[in-house]
């Protein structure tokens, strides 16, 4: 028989890829149960889960599809469990009518992307970023969610980590938007000796005292499971603070403003973003996931030419950091963003912008990473734009 | 032109002062519930709770969950915890809360074409498996909720919004589909049969693995007017008239066709390791847990 880990936290330095280090930062925050469906590059991720969460006393289920993964993984959410499910492209395309339910319901889970080329089954075994506005709008209604990008697996580790963090913190499903080159790329990944499980925050008064959907002043509510003794009641439909149906417009912009406004008002707890040589630079580089990296080697490239260039890399995603970016933009005469699409981040770097500073996109359709030679093209690009 | 006025909320309360014997499983102040007169619902409702309360379960550790629809409902009336989900994806939700917490007797609750049309794919998986959960559906043939579309169970030449001109399609035969696609526990009864429903229901709800009960149900305001079934009564009479009792019949041959007697009762009681108990028992030889 193999030797058998049954430690939550498998402290020490390992060499893993991406989605192997997700595997394990789920298990290190207390996640218990996974479920989703084999797909393209997410099966290290299923595959190191079915192996390990049996060893920490959690459950391991592949799901007919990626609804039923999503939906089961809220249900668990619901019986007390931290739960996640990871897919990609088209999986999370299906995932996207209960990723709104556990928006609507207010529950805590994580959804993995390892994204790849796209649209439809595009291209399964190599890189895309082509997902980043379906993770903004993908569900149908109006919503905010919180989507993080690693650009490495020491960073996916830390990710996953703080995804089921703030999965409790804003009791709402938290989307790590990772793609195939992070996914499959192999590196040092340190897994540190401890590793908090974040608390489920559990009401404080009796079940007949107890309304489900009265926020505290957080705009958060606390959460009562099934089996708690608390008997609620939870509906995808409009609710009030019973969380009974509620058909009015009046209910329902209540509700949904308020799960908009508690995520949007504590923005400074999880905007996460990293510069570099950004202090005296003319030309930004505004880049996340893998793009980030080769990004940096474009800048490298550029201050070898004596251009001053710097780089933005966003590891907060969504909501979009507009002040980060606009504050930044006052500083430089141009912009640059680098995206494995055709520019999804950069007409929300545009926006925040208002314009008012060039910009060129260096983009690529999906199928692999950019060159730093491209990045320093864009960065020549947008400086000649300028004079 | 005249104005409409809205009419006021007729008030729950029978007689004054008198509970109703299953209140304390009621969201009363949910009451009363948009189901429309002579709709079977209530009376399943009703036998679901009648076996709860019999059975003496602890309502703490019940959970009911249900899509989409006029059965989707069924969930928002239940003092318990209580879980309205996606269109189809009740099942798939309930796998997720038995697994995450075993102790639970989990309870999914909804209708024909919520479970086996947009569901269909999770109940046939959800059998295989043999999750230890309970699955009442109530079949009324057709789409009440959005007005009474054609479903997986229609019969052929069935008239519903969607099928102006009668049924093309051929109809599910709902015990044979959940007998074949693995599940344990397999019956079938009519809103006119509530007490052998209750006993039906208190048998799954003891019954390990996956427990199917279709409840065969009048929609007067839909698939009974347009296919001139009468009222609910009416109906009621029709089951009277051609519900047979049987128990242990191959259900390959228990298909419902309308104007024809069909089979009611038990066609499947067999034991089969849950999905949990294959899952321990590996995990417990293992891992020692």
């Amino acid at each position: 028989m193999p030797k058998v880990a049954k430690r939550r936290i498998l402290a020490g330095v390992h060499f893993m890829n991406g989605d192997e280090a997700i595997a394990e930062g789920a298990i290190a925050a207390g996640c218990t149960f996974f479920a989703a469906y084999p797909i393209t590059p997410q099966s290290e991720i299923a595959e190191r889960m079915a192996r390990r969460l049996p060893q920490v006393g959690g459950v391991f289920i592949q799901m007919e599809d990626e609804l039923g993964a999503m939906a089961a993984v809220i249900g668990a959410a619901w019986g007390g469990a931290k739960a996640m499910t990871a897919t990609s492209g088209p999986g999370f395309s299906l995932m996207m009518e209960n990723i709104g339910l556990a928006v609507m319901t207010e529950t805590p889970c994580v959804v993995v992307d390892v994204q790849r080329g796209a649209p439809s089954t595009g291209l399964p075994t190599l890189v895309g970023q082509g997902d980043m506005m379906q993770a903004r709008w993908g569900s149908h209604g109006h919503y905010e969610i919180i989507a993080l990008s690693p650009s490495s697996p020491q960073e996916a580790f830390d990710l996953t980590v703080k995804a089921f963090a703030l999965s409790e913190r804003f009791r709402s499903p938290i989307l790590l938007m990772t793609d195939e080159v992070v996914g499959h790329m192999y590196e040092r990944v340190e897994i540190p000796e401890e590793v908090p499980i974040a608390p489920r925050r559990k009401p404080e008064v009796p079940p007949e005292e107890f309304l489900p959907y009265r926020p505290t002043e957080d705009l958060v509510p606390p959460m009562a499971c099934a089996g708690d003794g608390y008997r609620i009641h939870v509906t995808g439909l409009t609710h009030d603070e019973r969380g009974y149906p509620a058909m009015d417009a009046e209910a329902h912009d209540v509700l949904v403003r308020r799960l908009c406004e508690k995520i949007l008002r504590f923005r400074e707890e999880y905007t996460w973003y990293e510069e570099t040589m950004t202090e005296d630079a003319e030309v930004l580089v505004i880049s996340y996931g893998i793009s980030a990296r080769v990004s940096l080697g474009g800048v490298e490239l550029a201050r070898e030419k004596g251009i001053k260039a710097g780089l933005l890399r966003l590891i907060t995603i969504w909501p979009f950091p507009d002040e980060v970016v606009k504050q930044l933009a006052e500083r430089v005469g141009g912009i640059v963003v680098v995206e494995i699409n055709l520019g999804q981040i950069y007409r929300e770097v545009e926006r925040a912008t208002g314009g008012r500073v060039p910009m060129r996109g260096v983009f690529r359709a999906g199928g692999r990473i950019h060159t730093p030679e491209e990045v320093l093209a864009g960065i020549e690009e947008v400086l000649r734009c300028r004079s | 032109m005249p104005v409409l006025k809205p009419r006021p909320k007729p008030t729950p309360e029978i007689l004054p002062g008198v509970r109703h014997p299953l209140e304390k499983y009621l969201r009363t102040d949910r009451l009363p519930h948009i189901w429309c007169s002579g709709c079977g619902l209530g009376i399943a409702l009703s036998s679901f709770l009648y076996a709860l309360e019999e059975l003496e379960i602890d309502p703490d550790s019940v959970a009911v969950v249900s899509g989409i629809g006029c059965a989707g409902r069924f969930a928002g009336y239940v003092r318990l915890d209580s879980y309205h989900t996606t269109h189809g994806r009740a099942i798939p939700f309930a796998t997720g809360l038995k697994l995450a917490k075993p102790e639970l007797t989990v309870v999914v609750f909804s209708g024909d074409g919520d479970l086996f049309a947009i569901g269909g794919n999770h109940f046939i998986h959800a059998a295989r498996r043999n999750v230890d959960i309970t699955v009442l559906c109530v079949n009324n043939f057709n789409y009440g909720m959005t007005g009474g579309q054609v479903g997986p169970t229609t019969p052929v030449d069935g008239r519903t919004t969607t099928t102006p001109y009668g049924n093309f399609e051929h109809p599910f035969n709902l015990v044979y589909l959940a007998a074949s696609a693995g599940a344990t526990y397999v019956a079938r009864w009519t809103t006119l049969h509530a007490r052998r429903l209750k006993e039906s229901i208190k048998e799954a709800l003891r019954h390990p693995g996956f427990n199917f009960i279709e409840i065969i149900s009048p929609c007067p305001t839909n698939f009974g007017r347009r296919n001139r079934l009468g009222d609910a009564l009416d109906e009621m009479r029709y089951y009277a008239e051609k519900a047979v009792i049987r128990h242990g019949v191959d259900p390959a041959g228990a298909e419902v066709v309308p104007g024809r007697e069909f089979i009611v009762g038990k066609f499947v009681d067999i034991e089969k390791p849950t999905y949990l108990e294959l899952y321990r028992r590996k995990v417990g030889e293992l891992f020692g847990r």
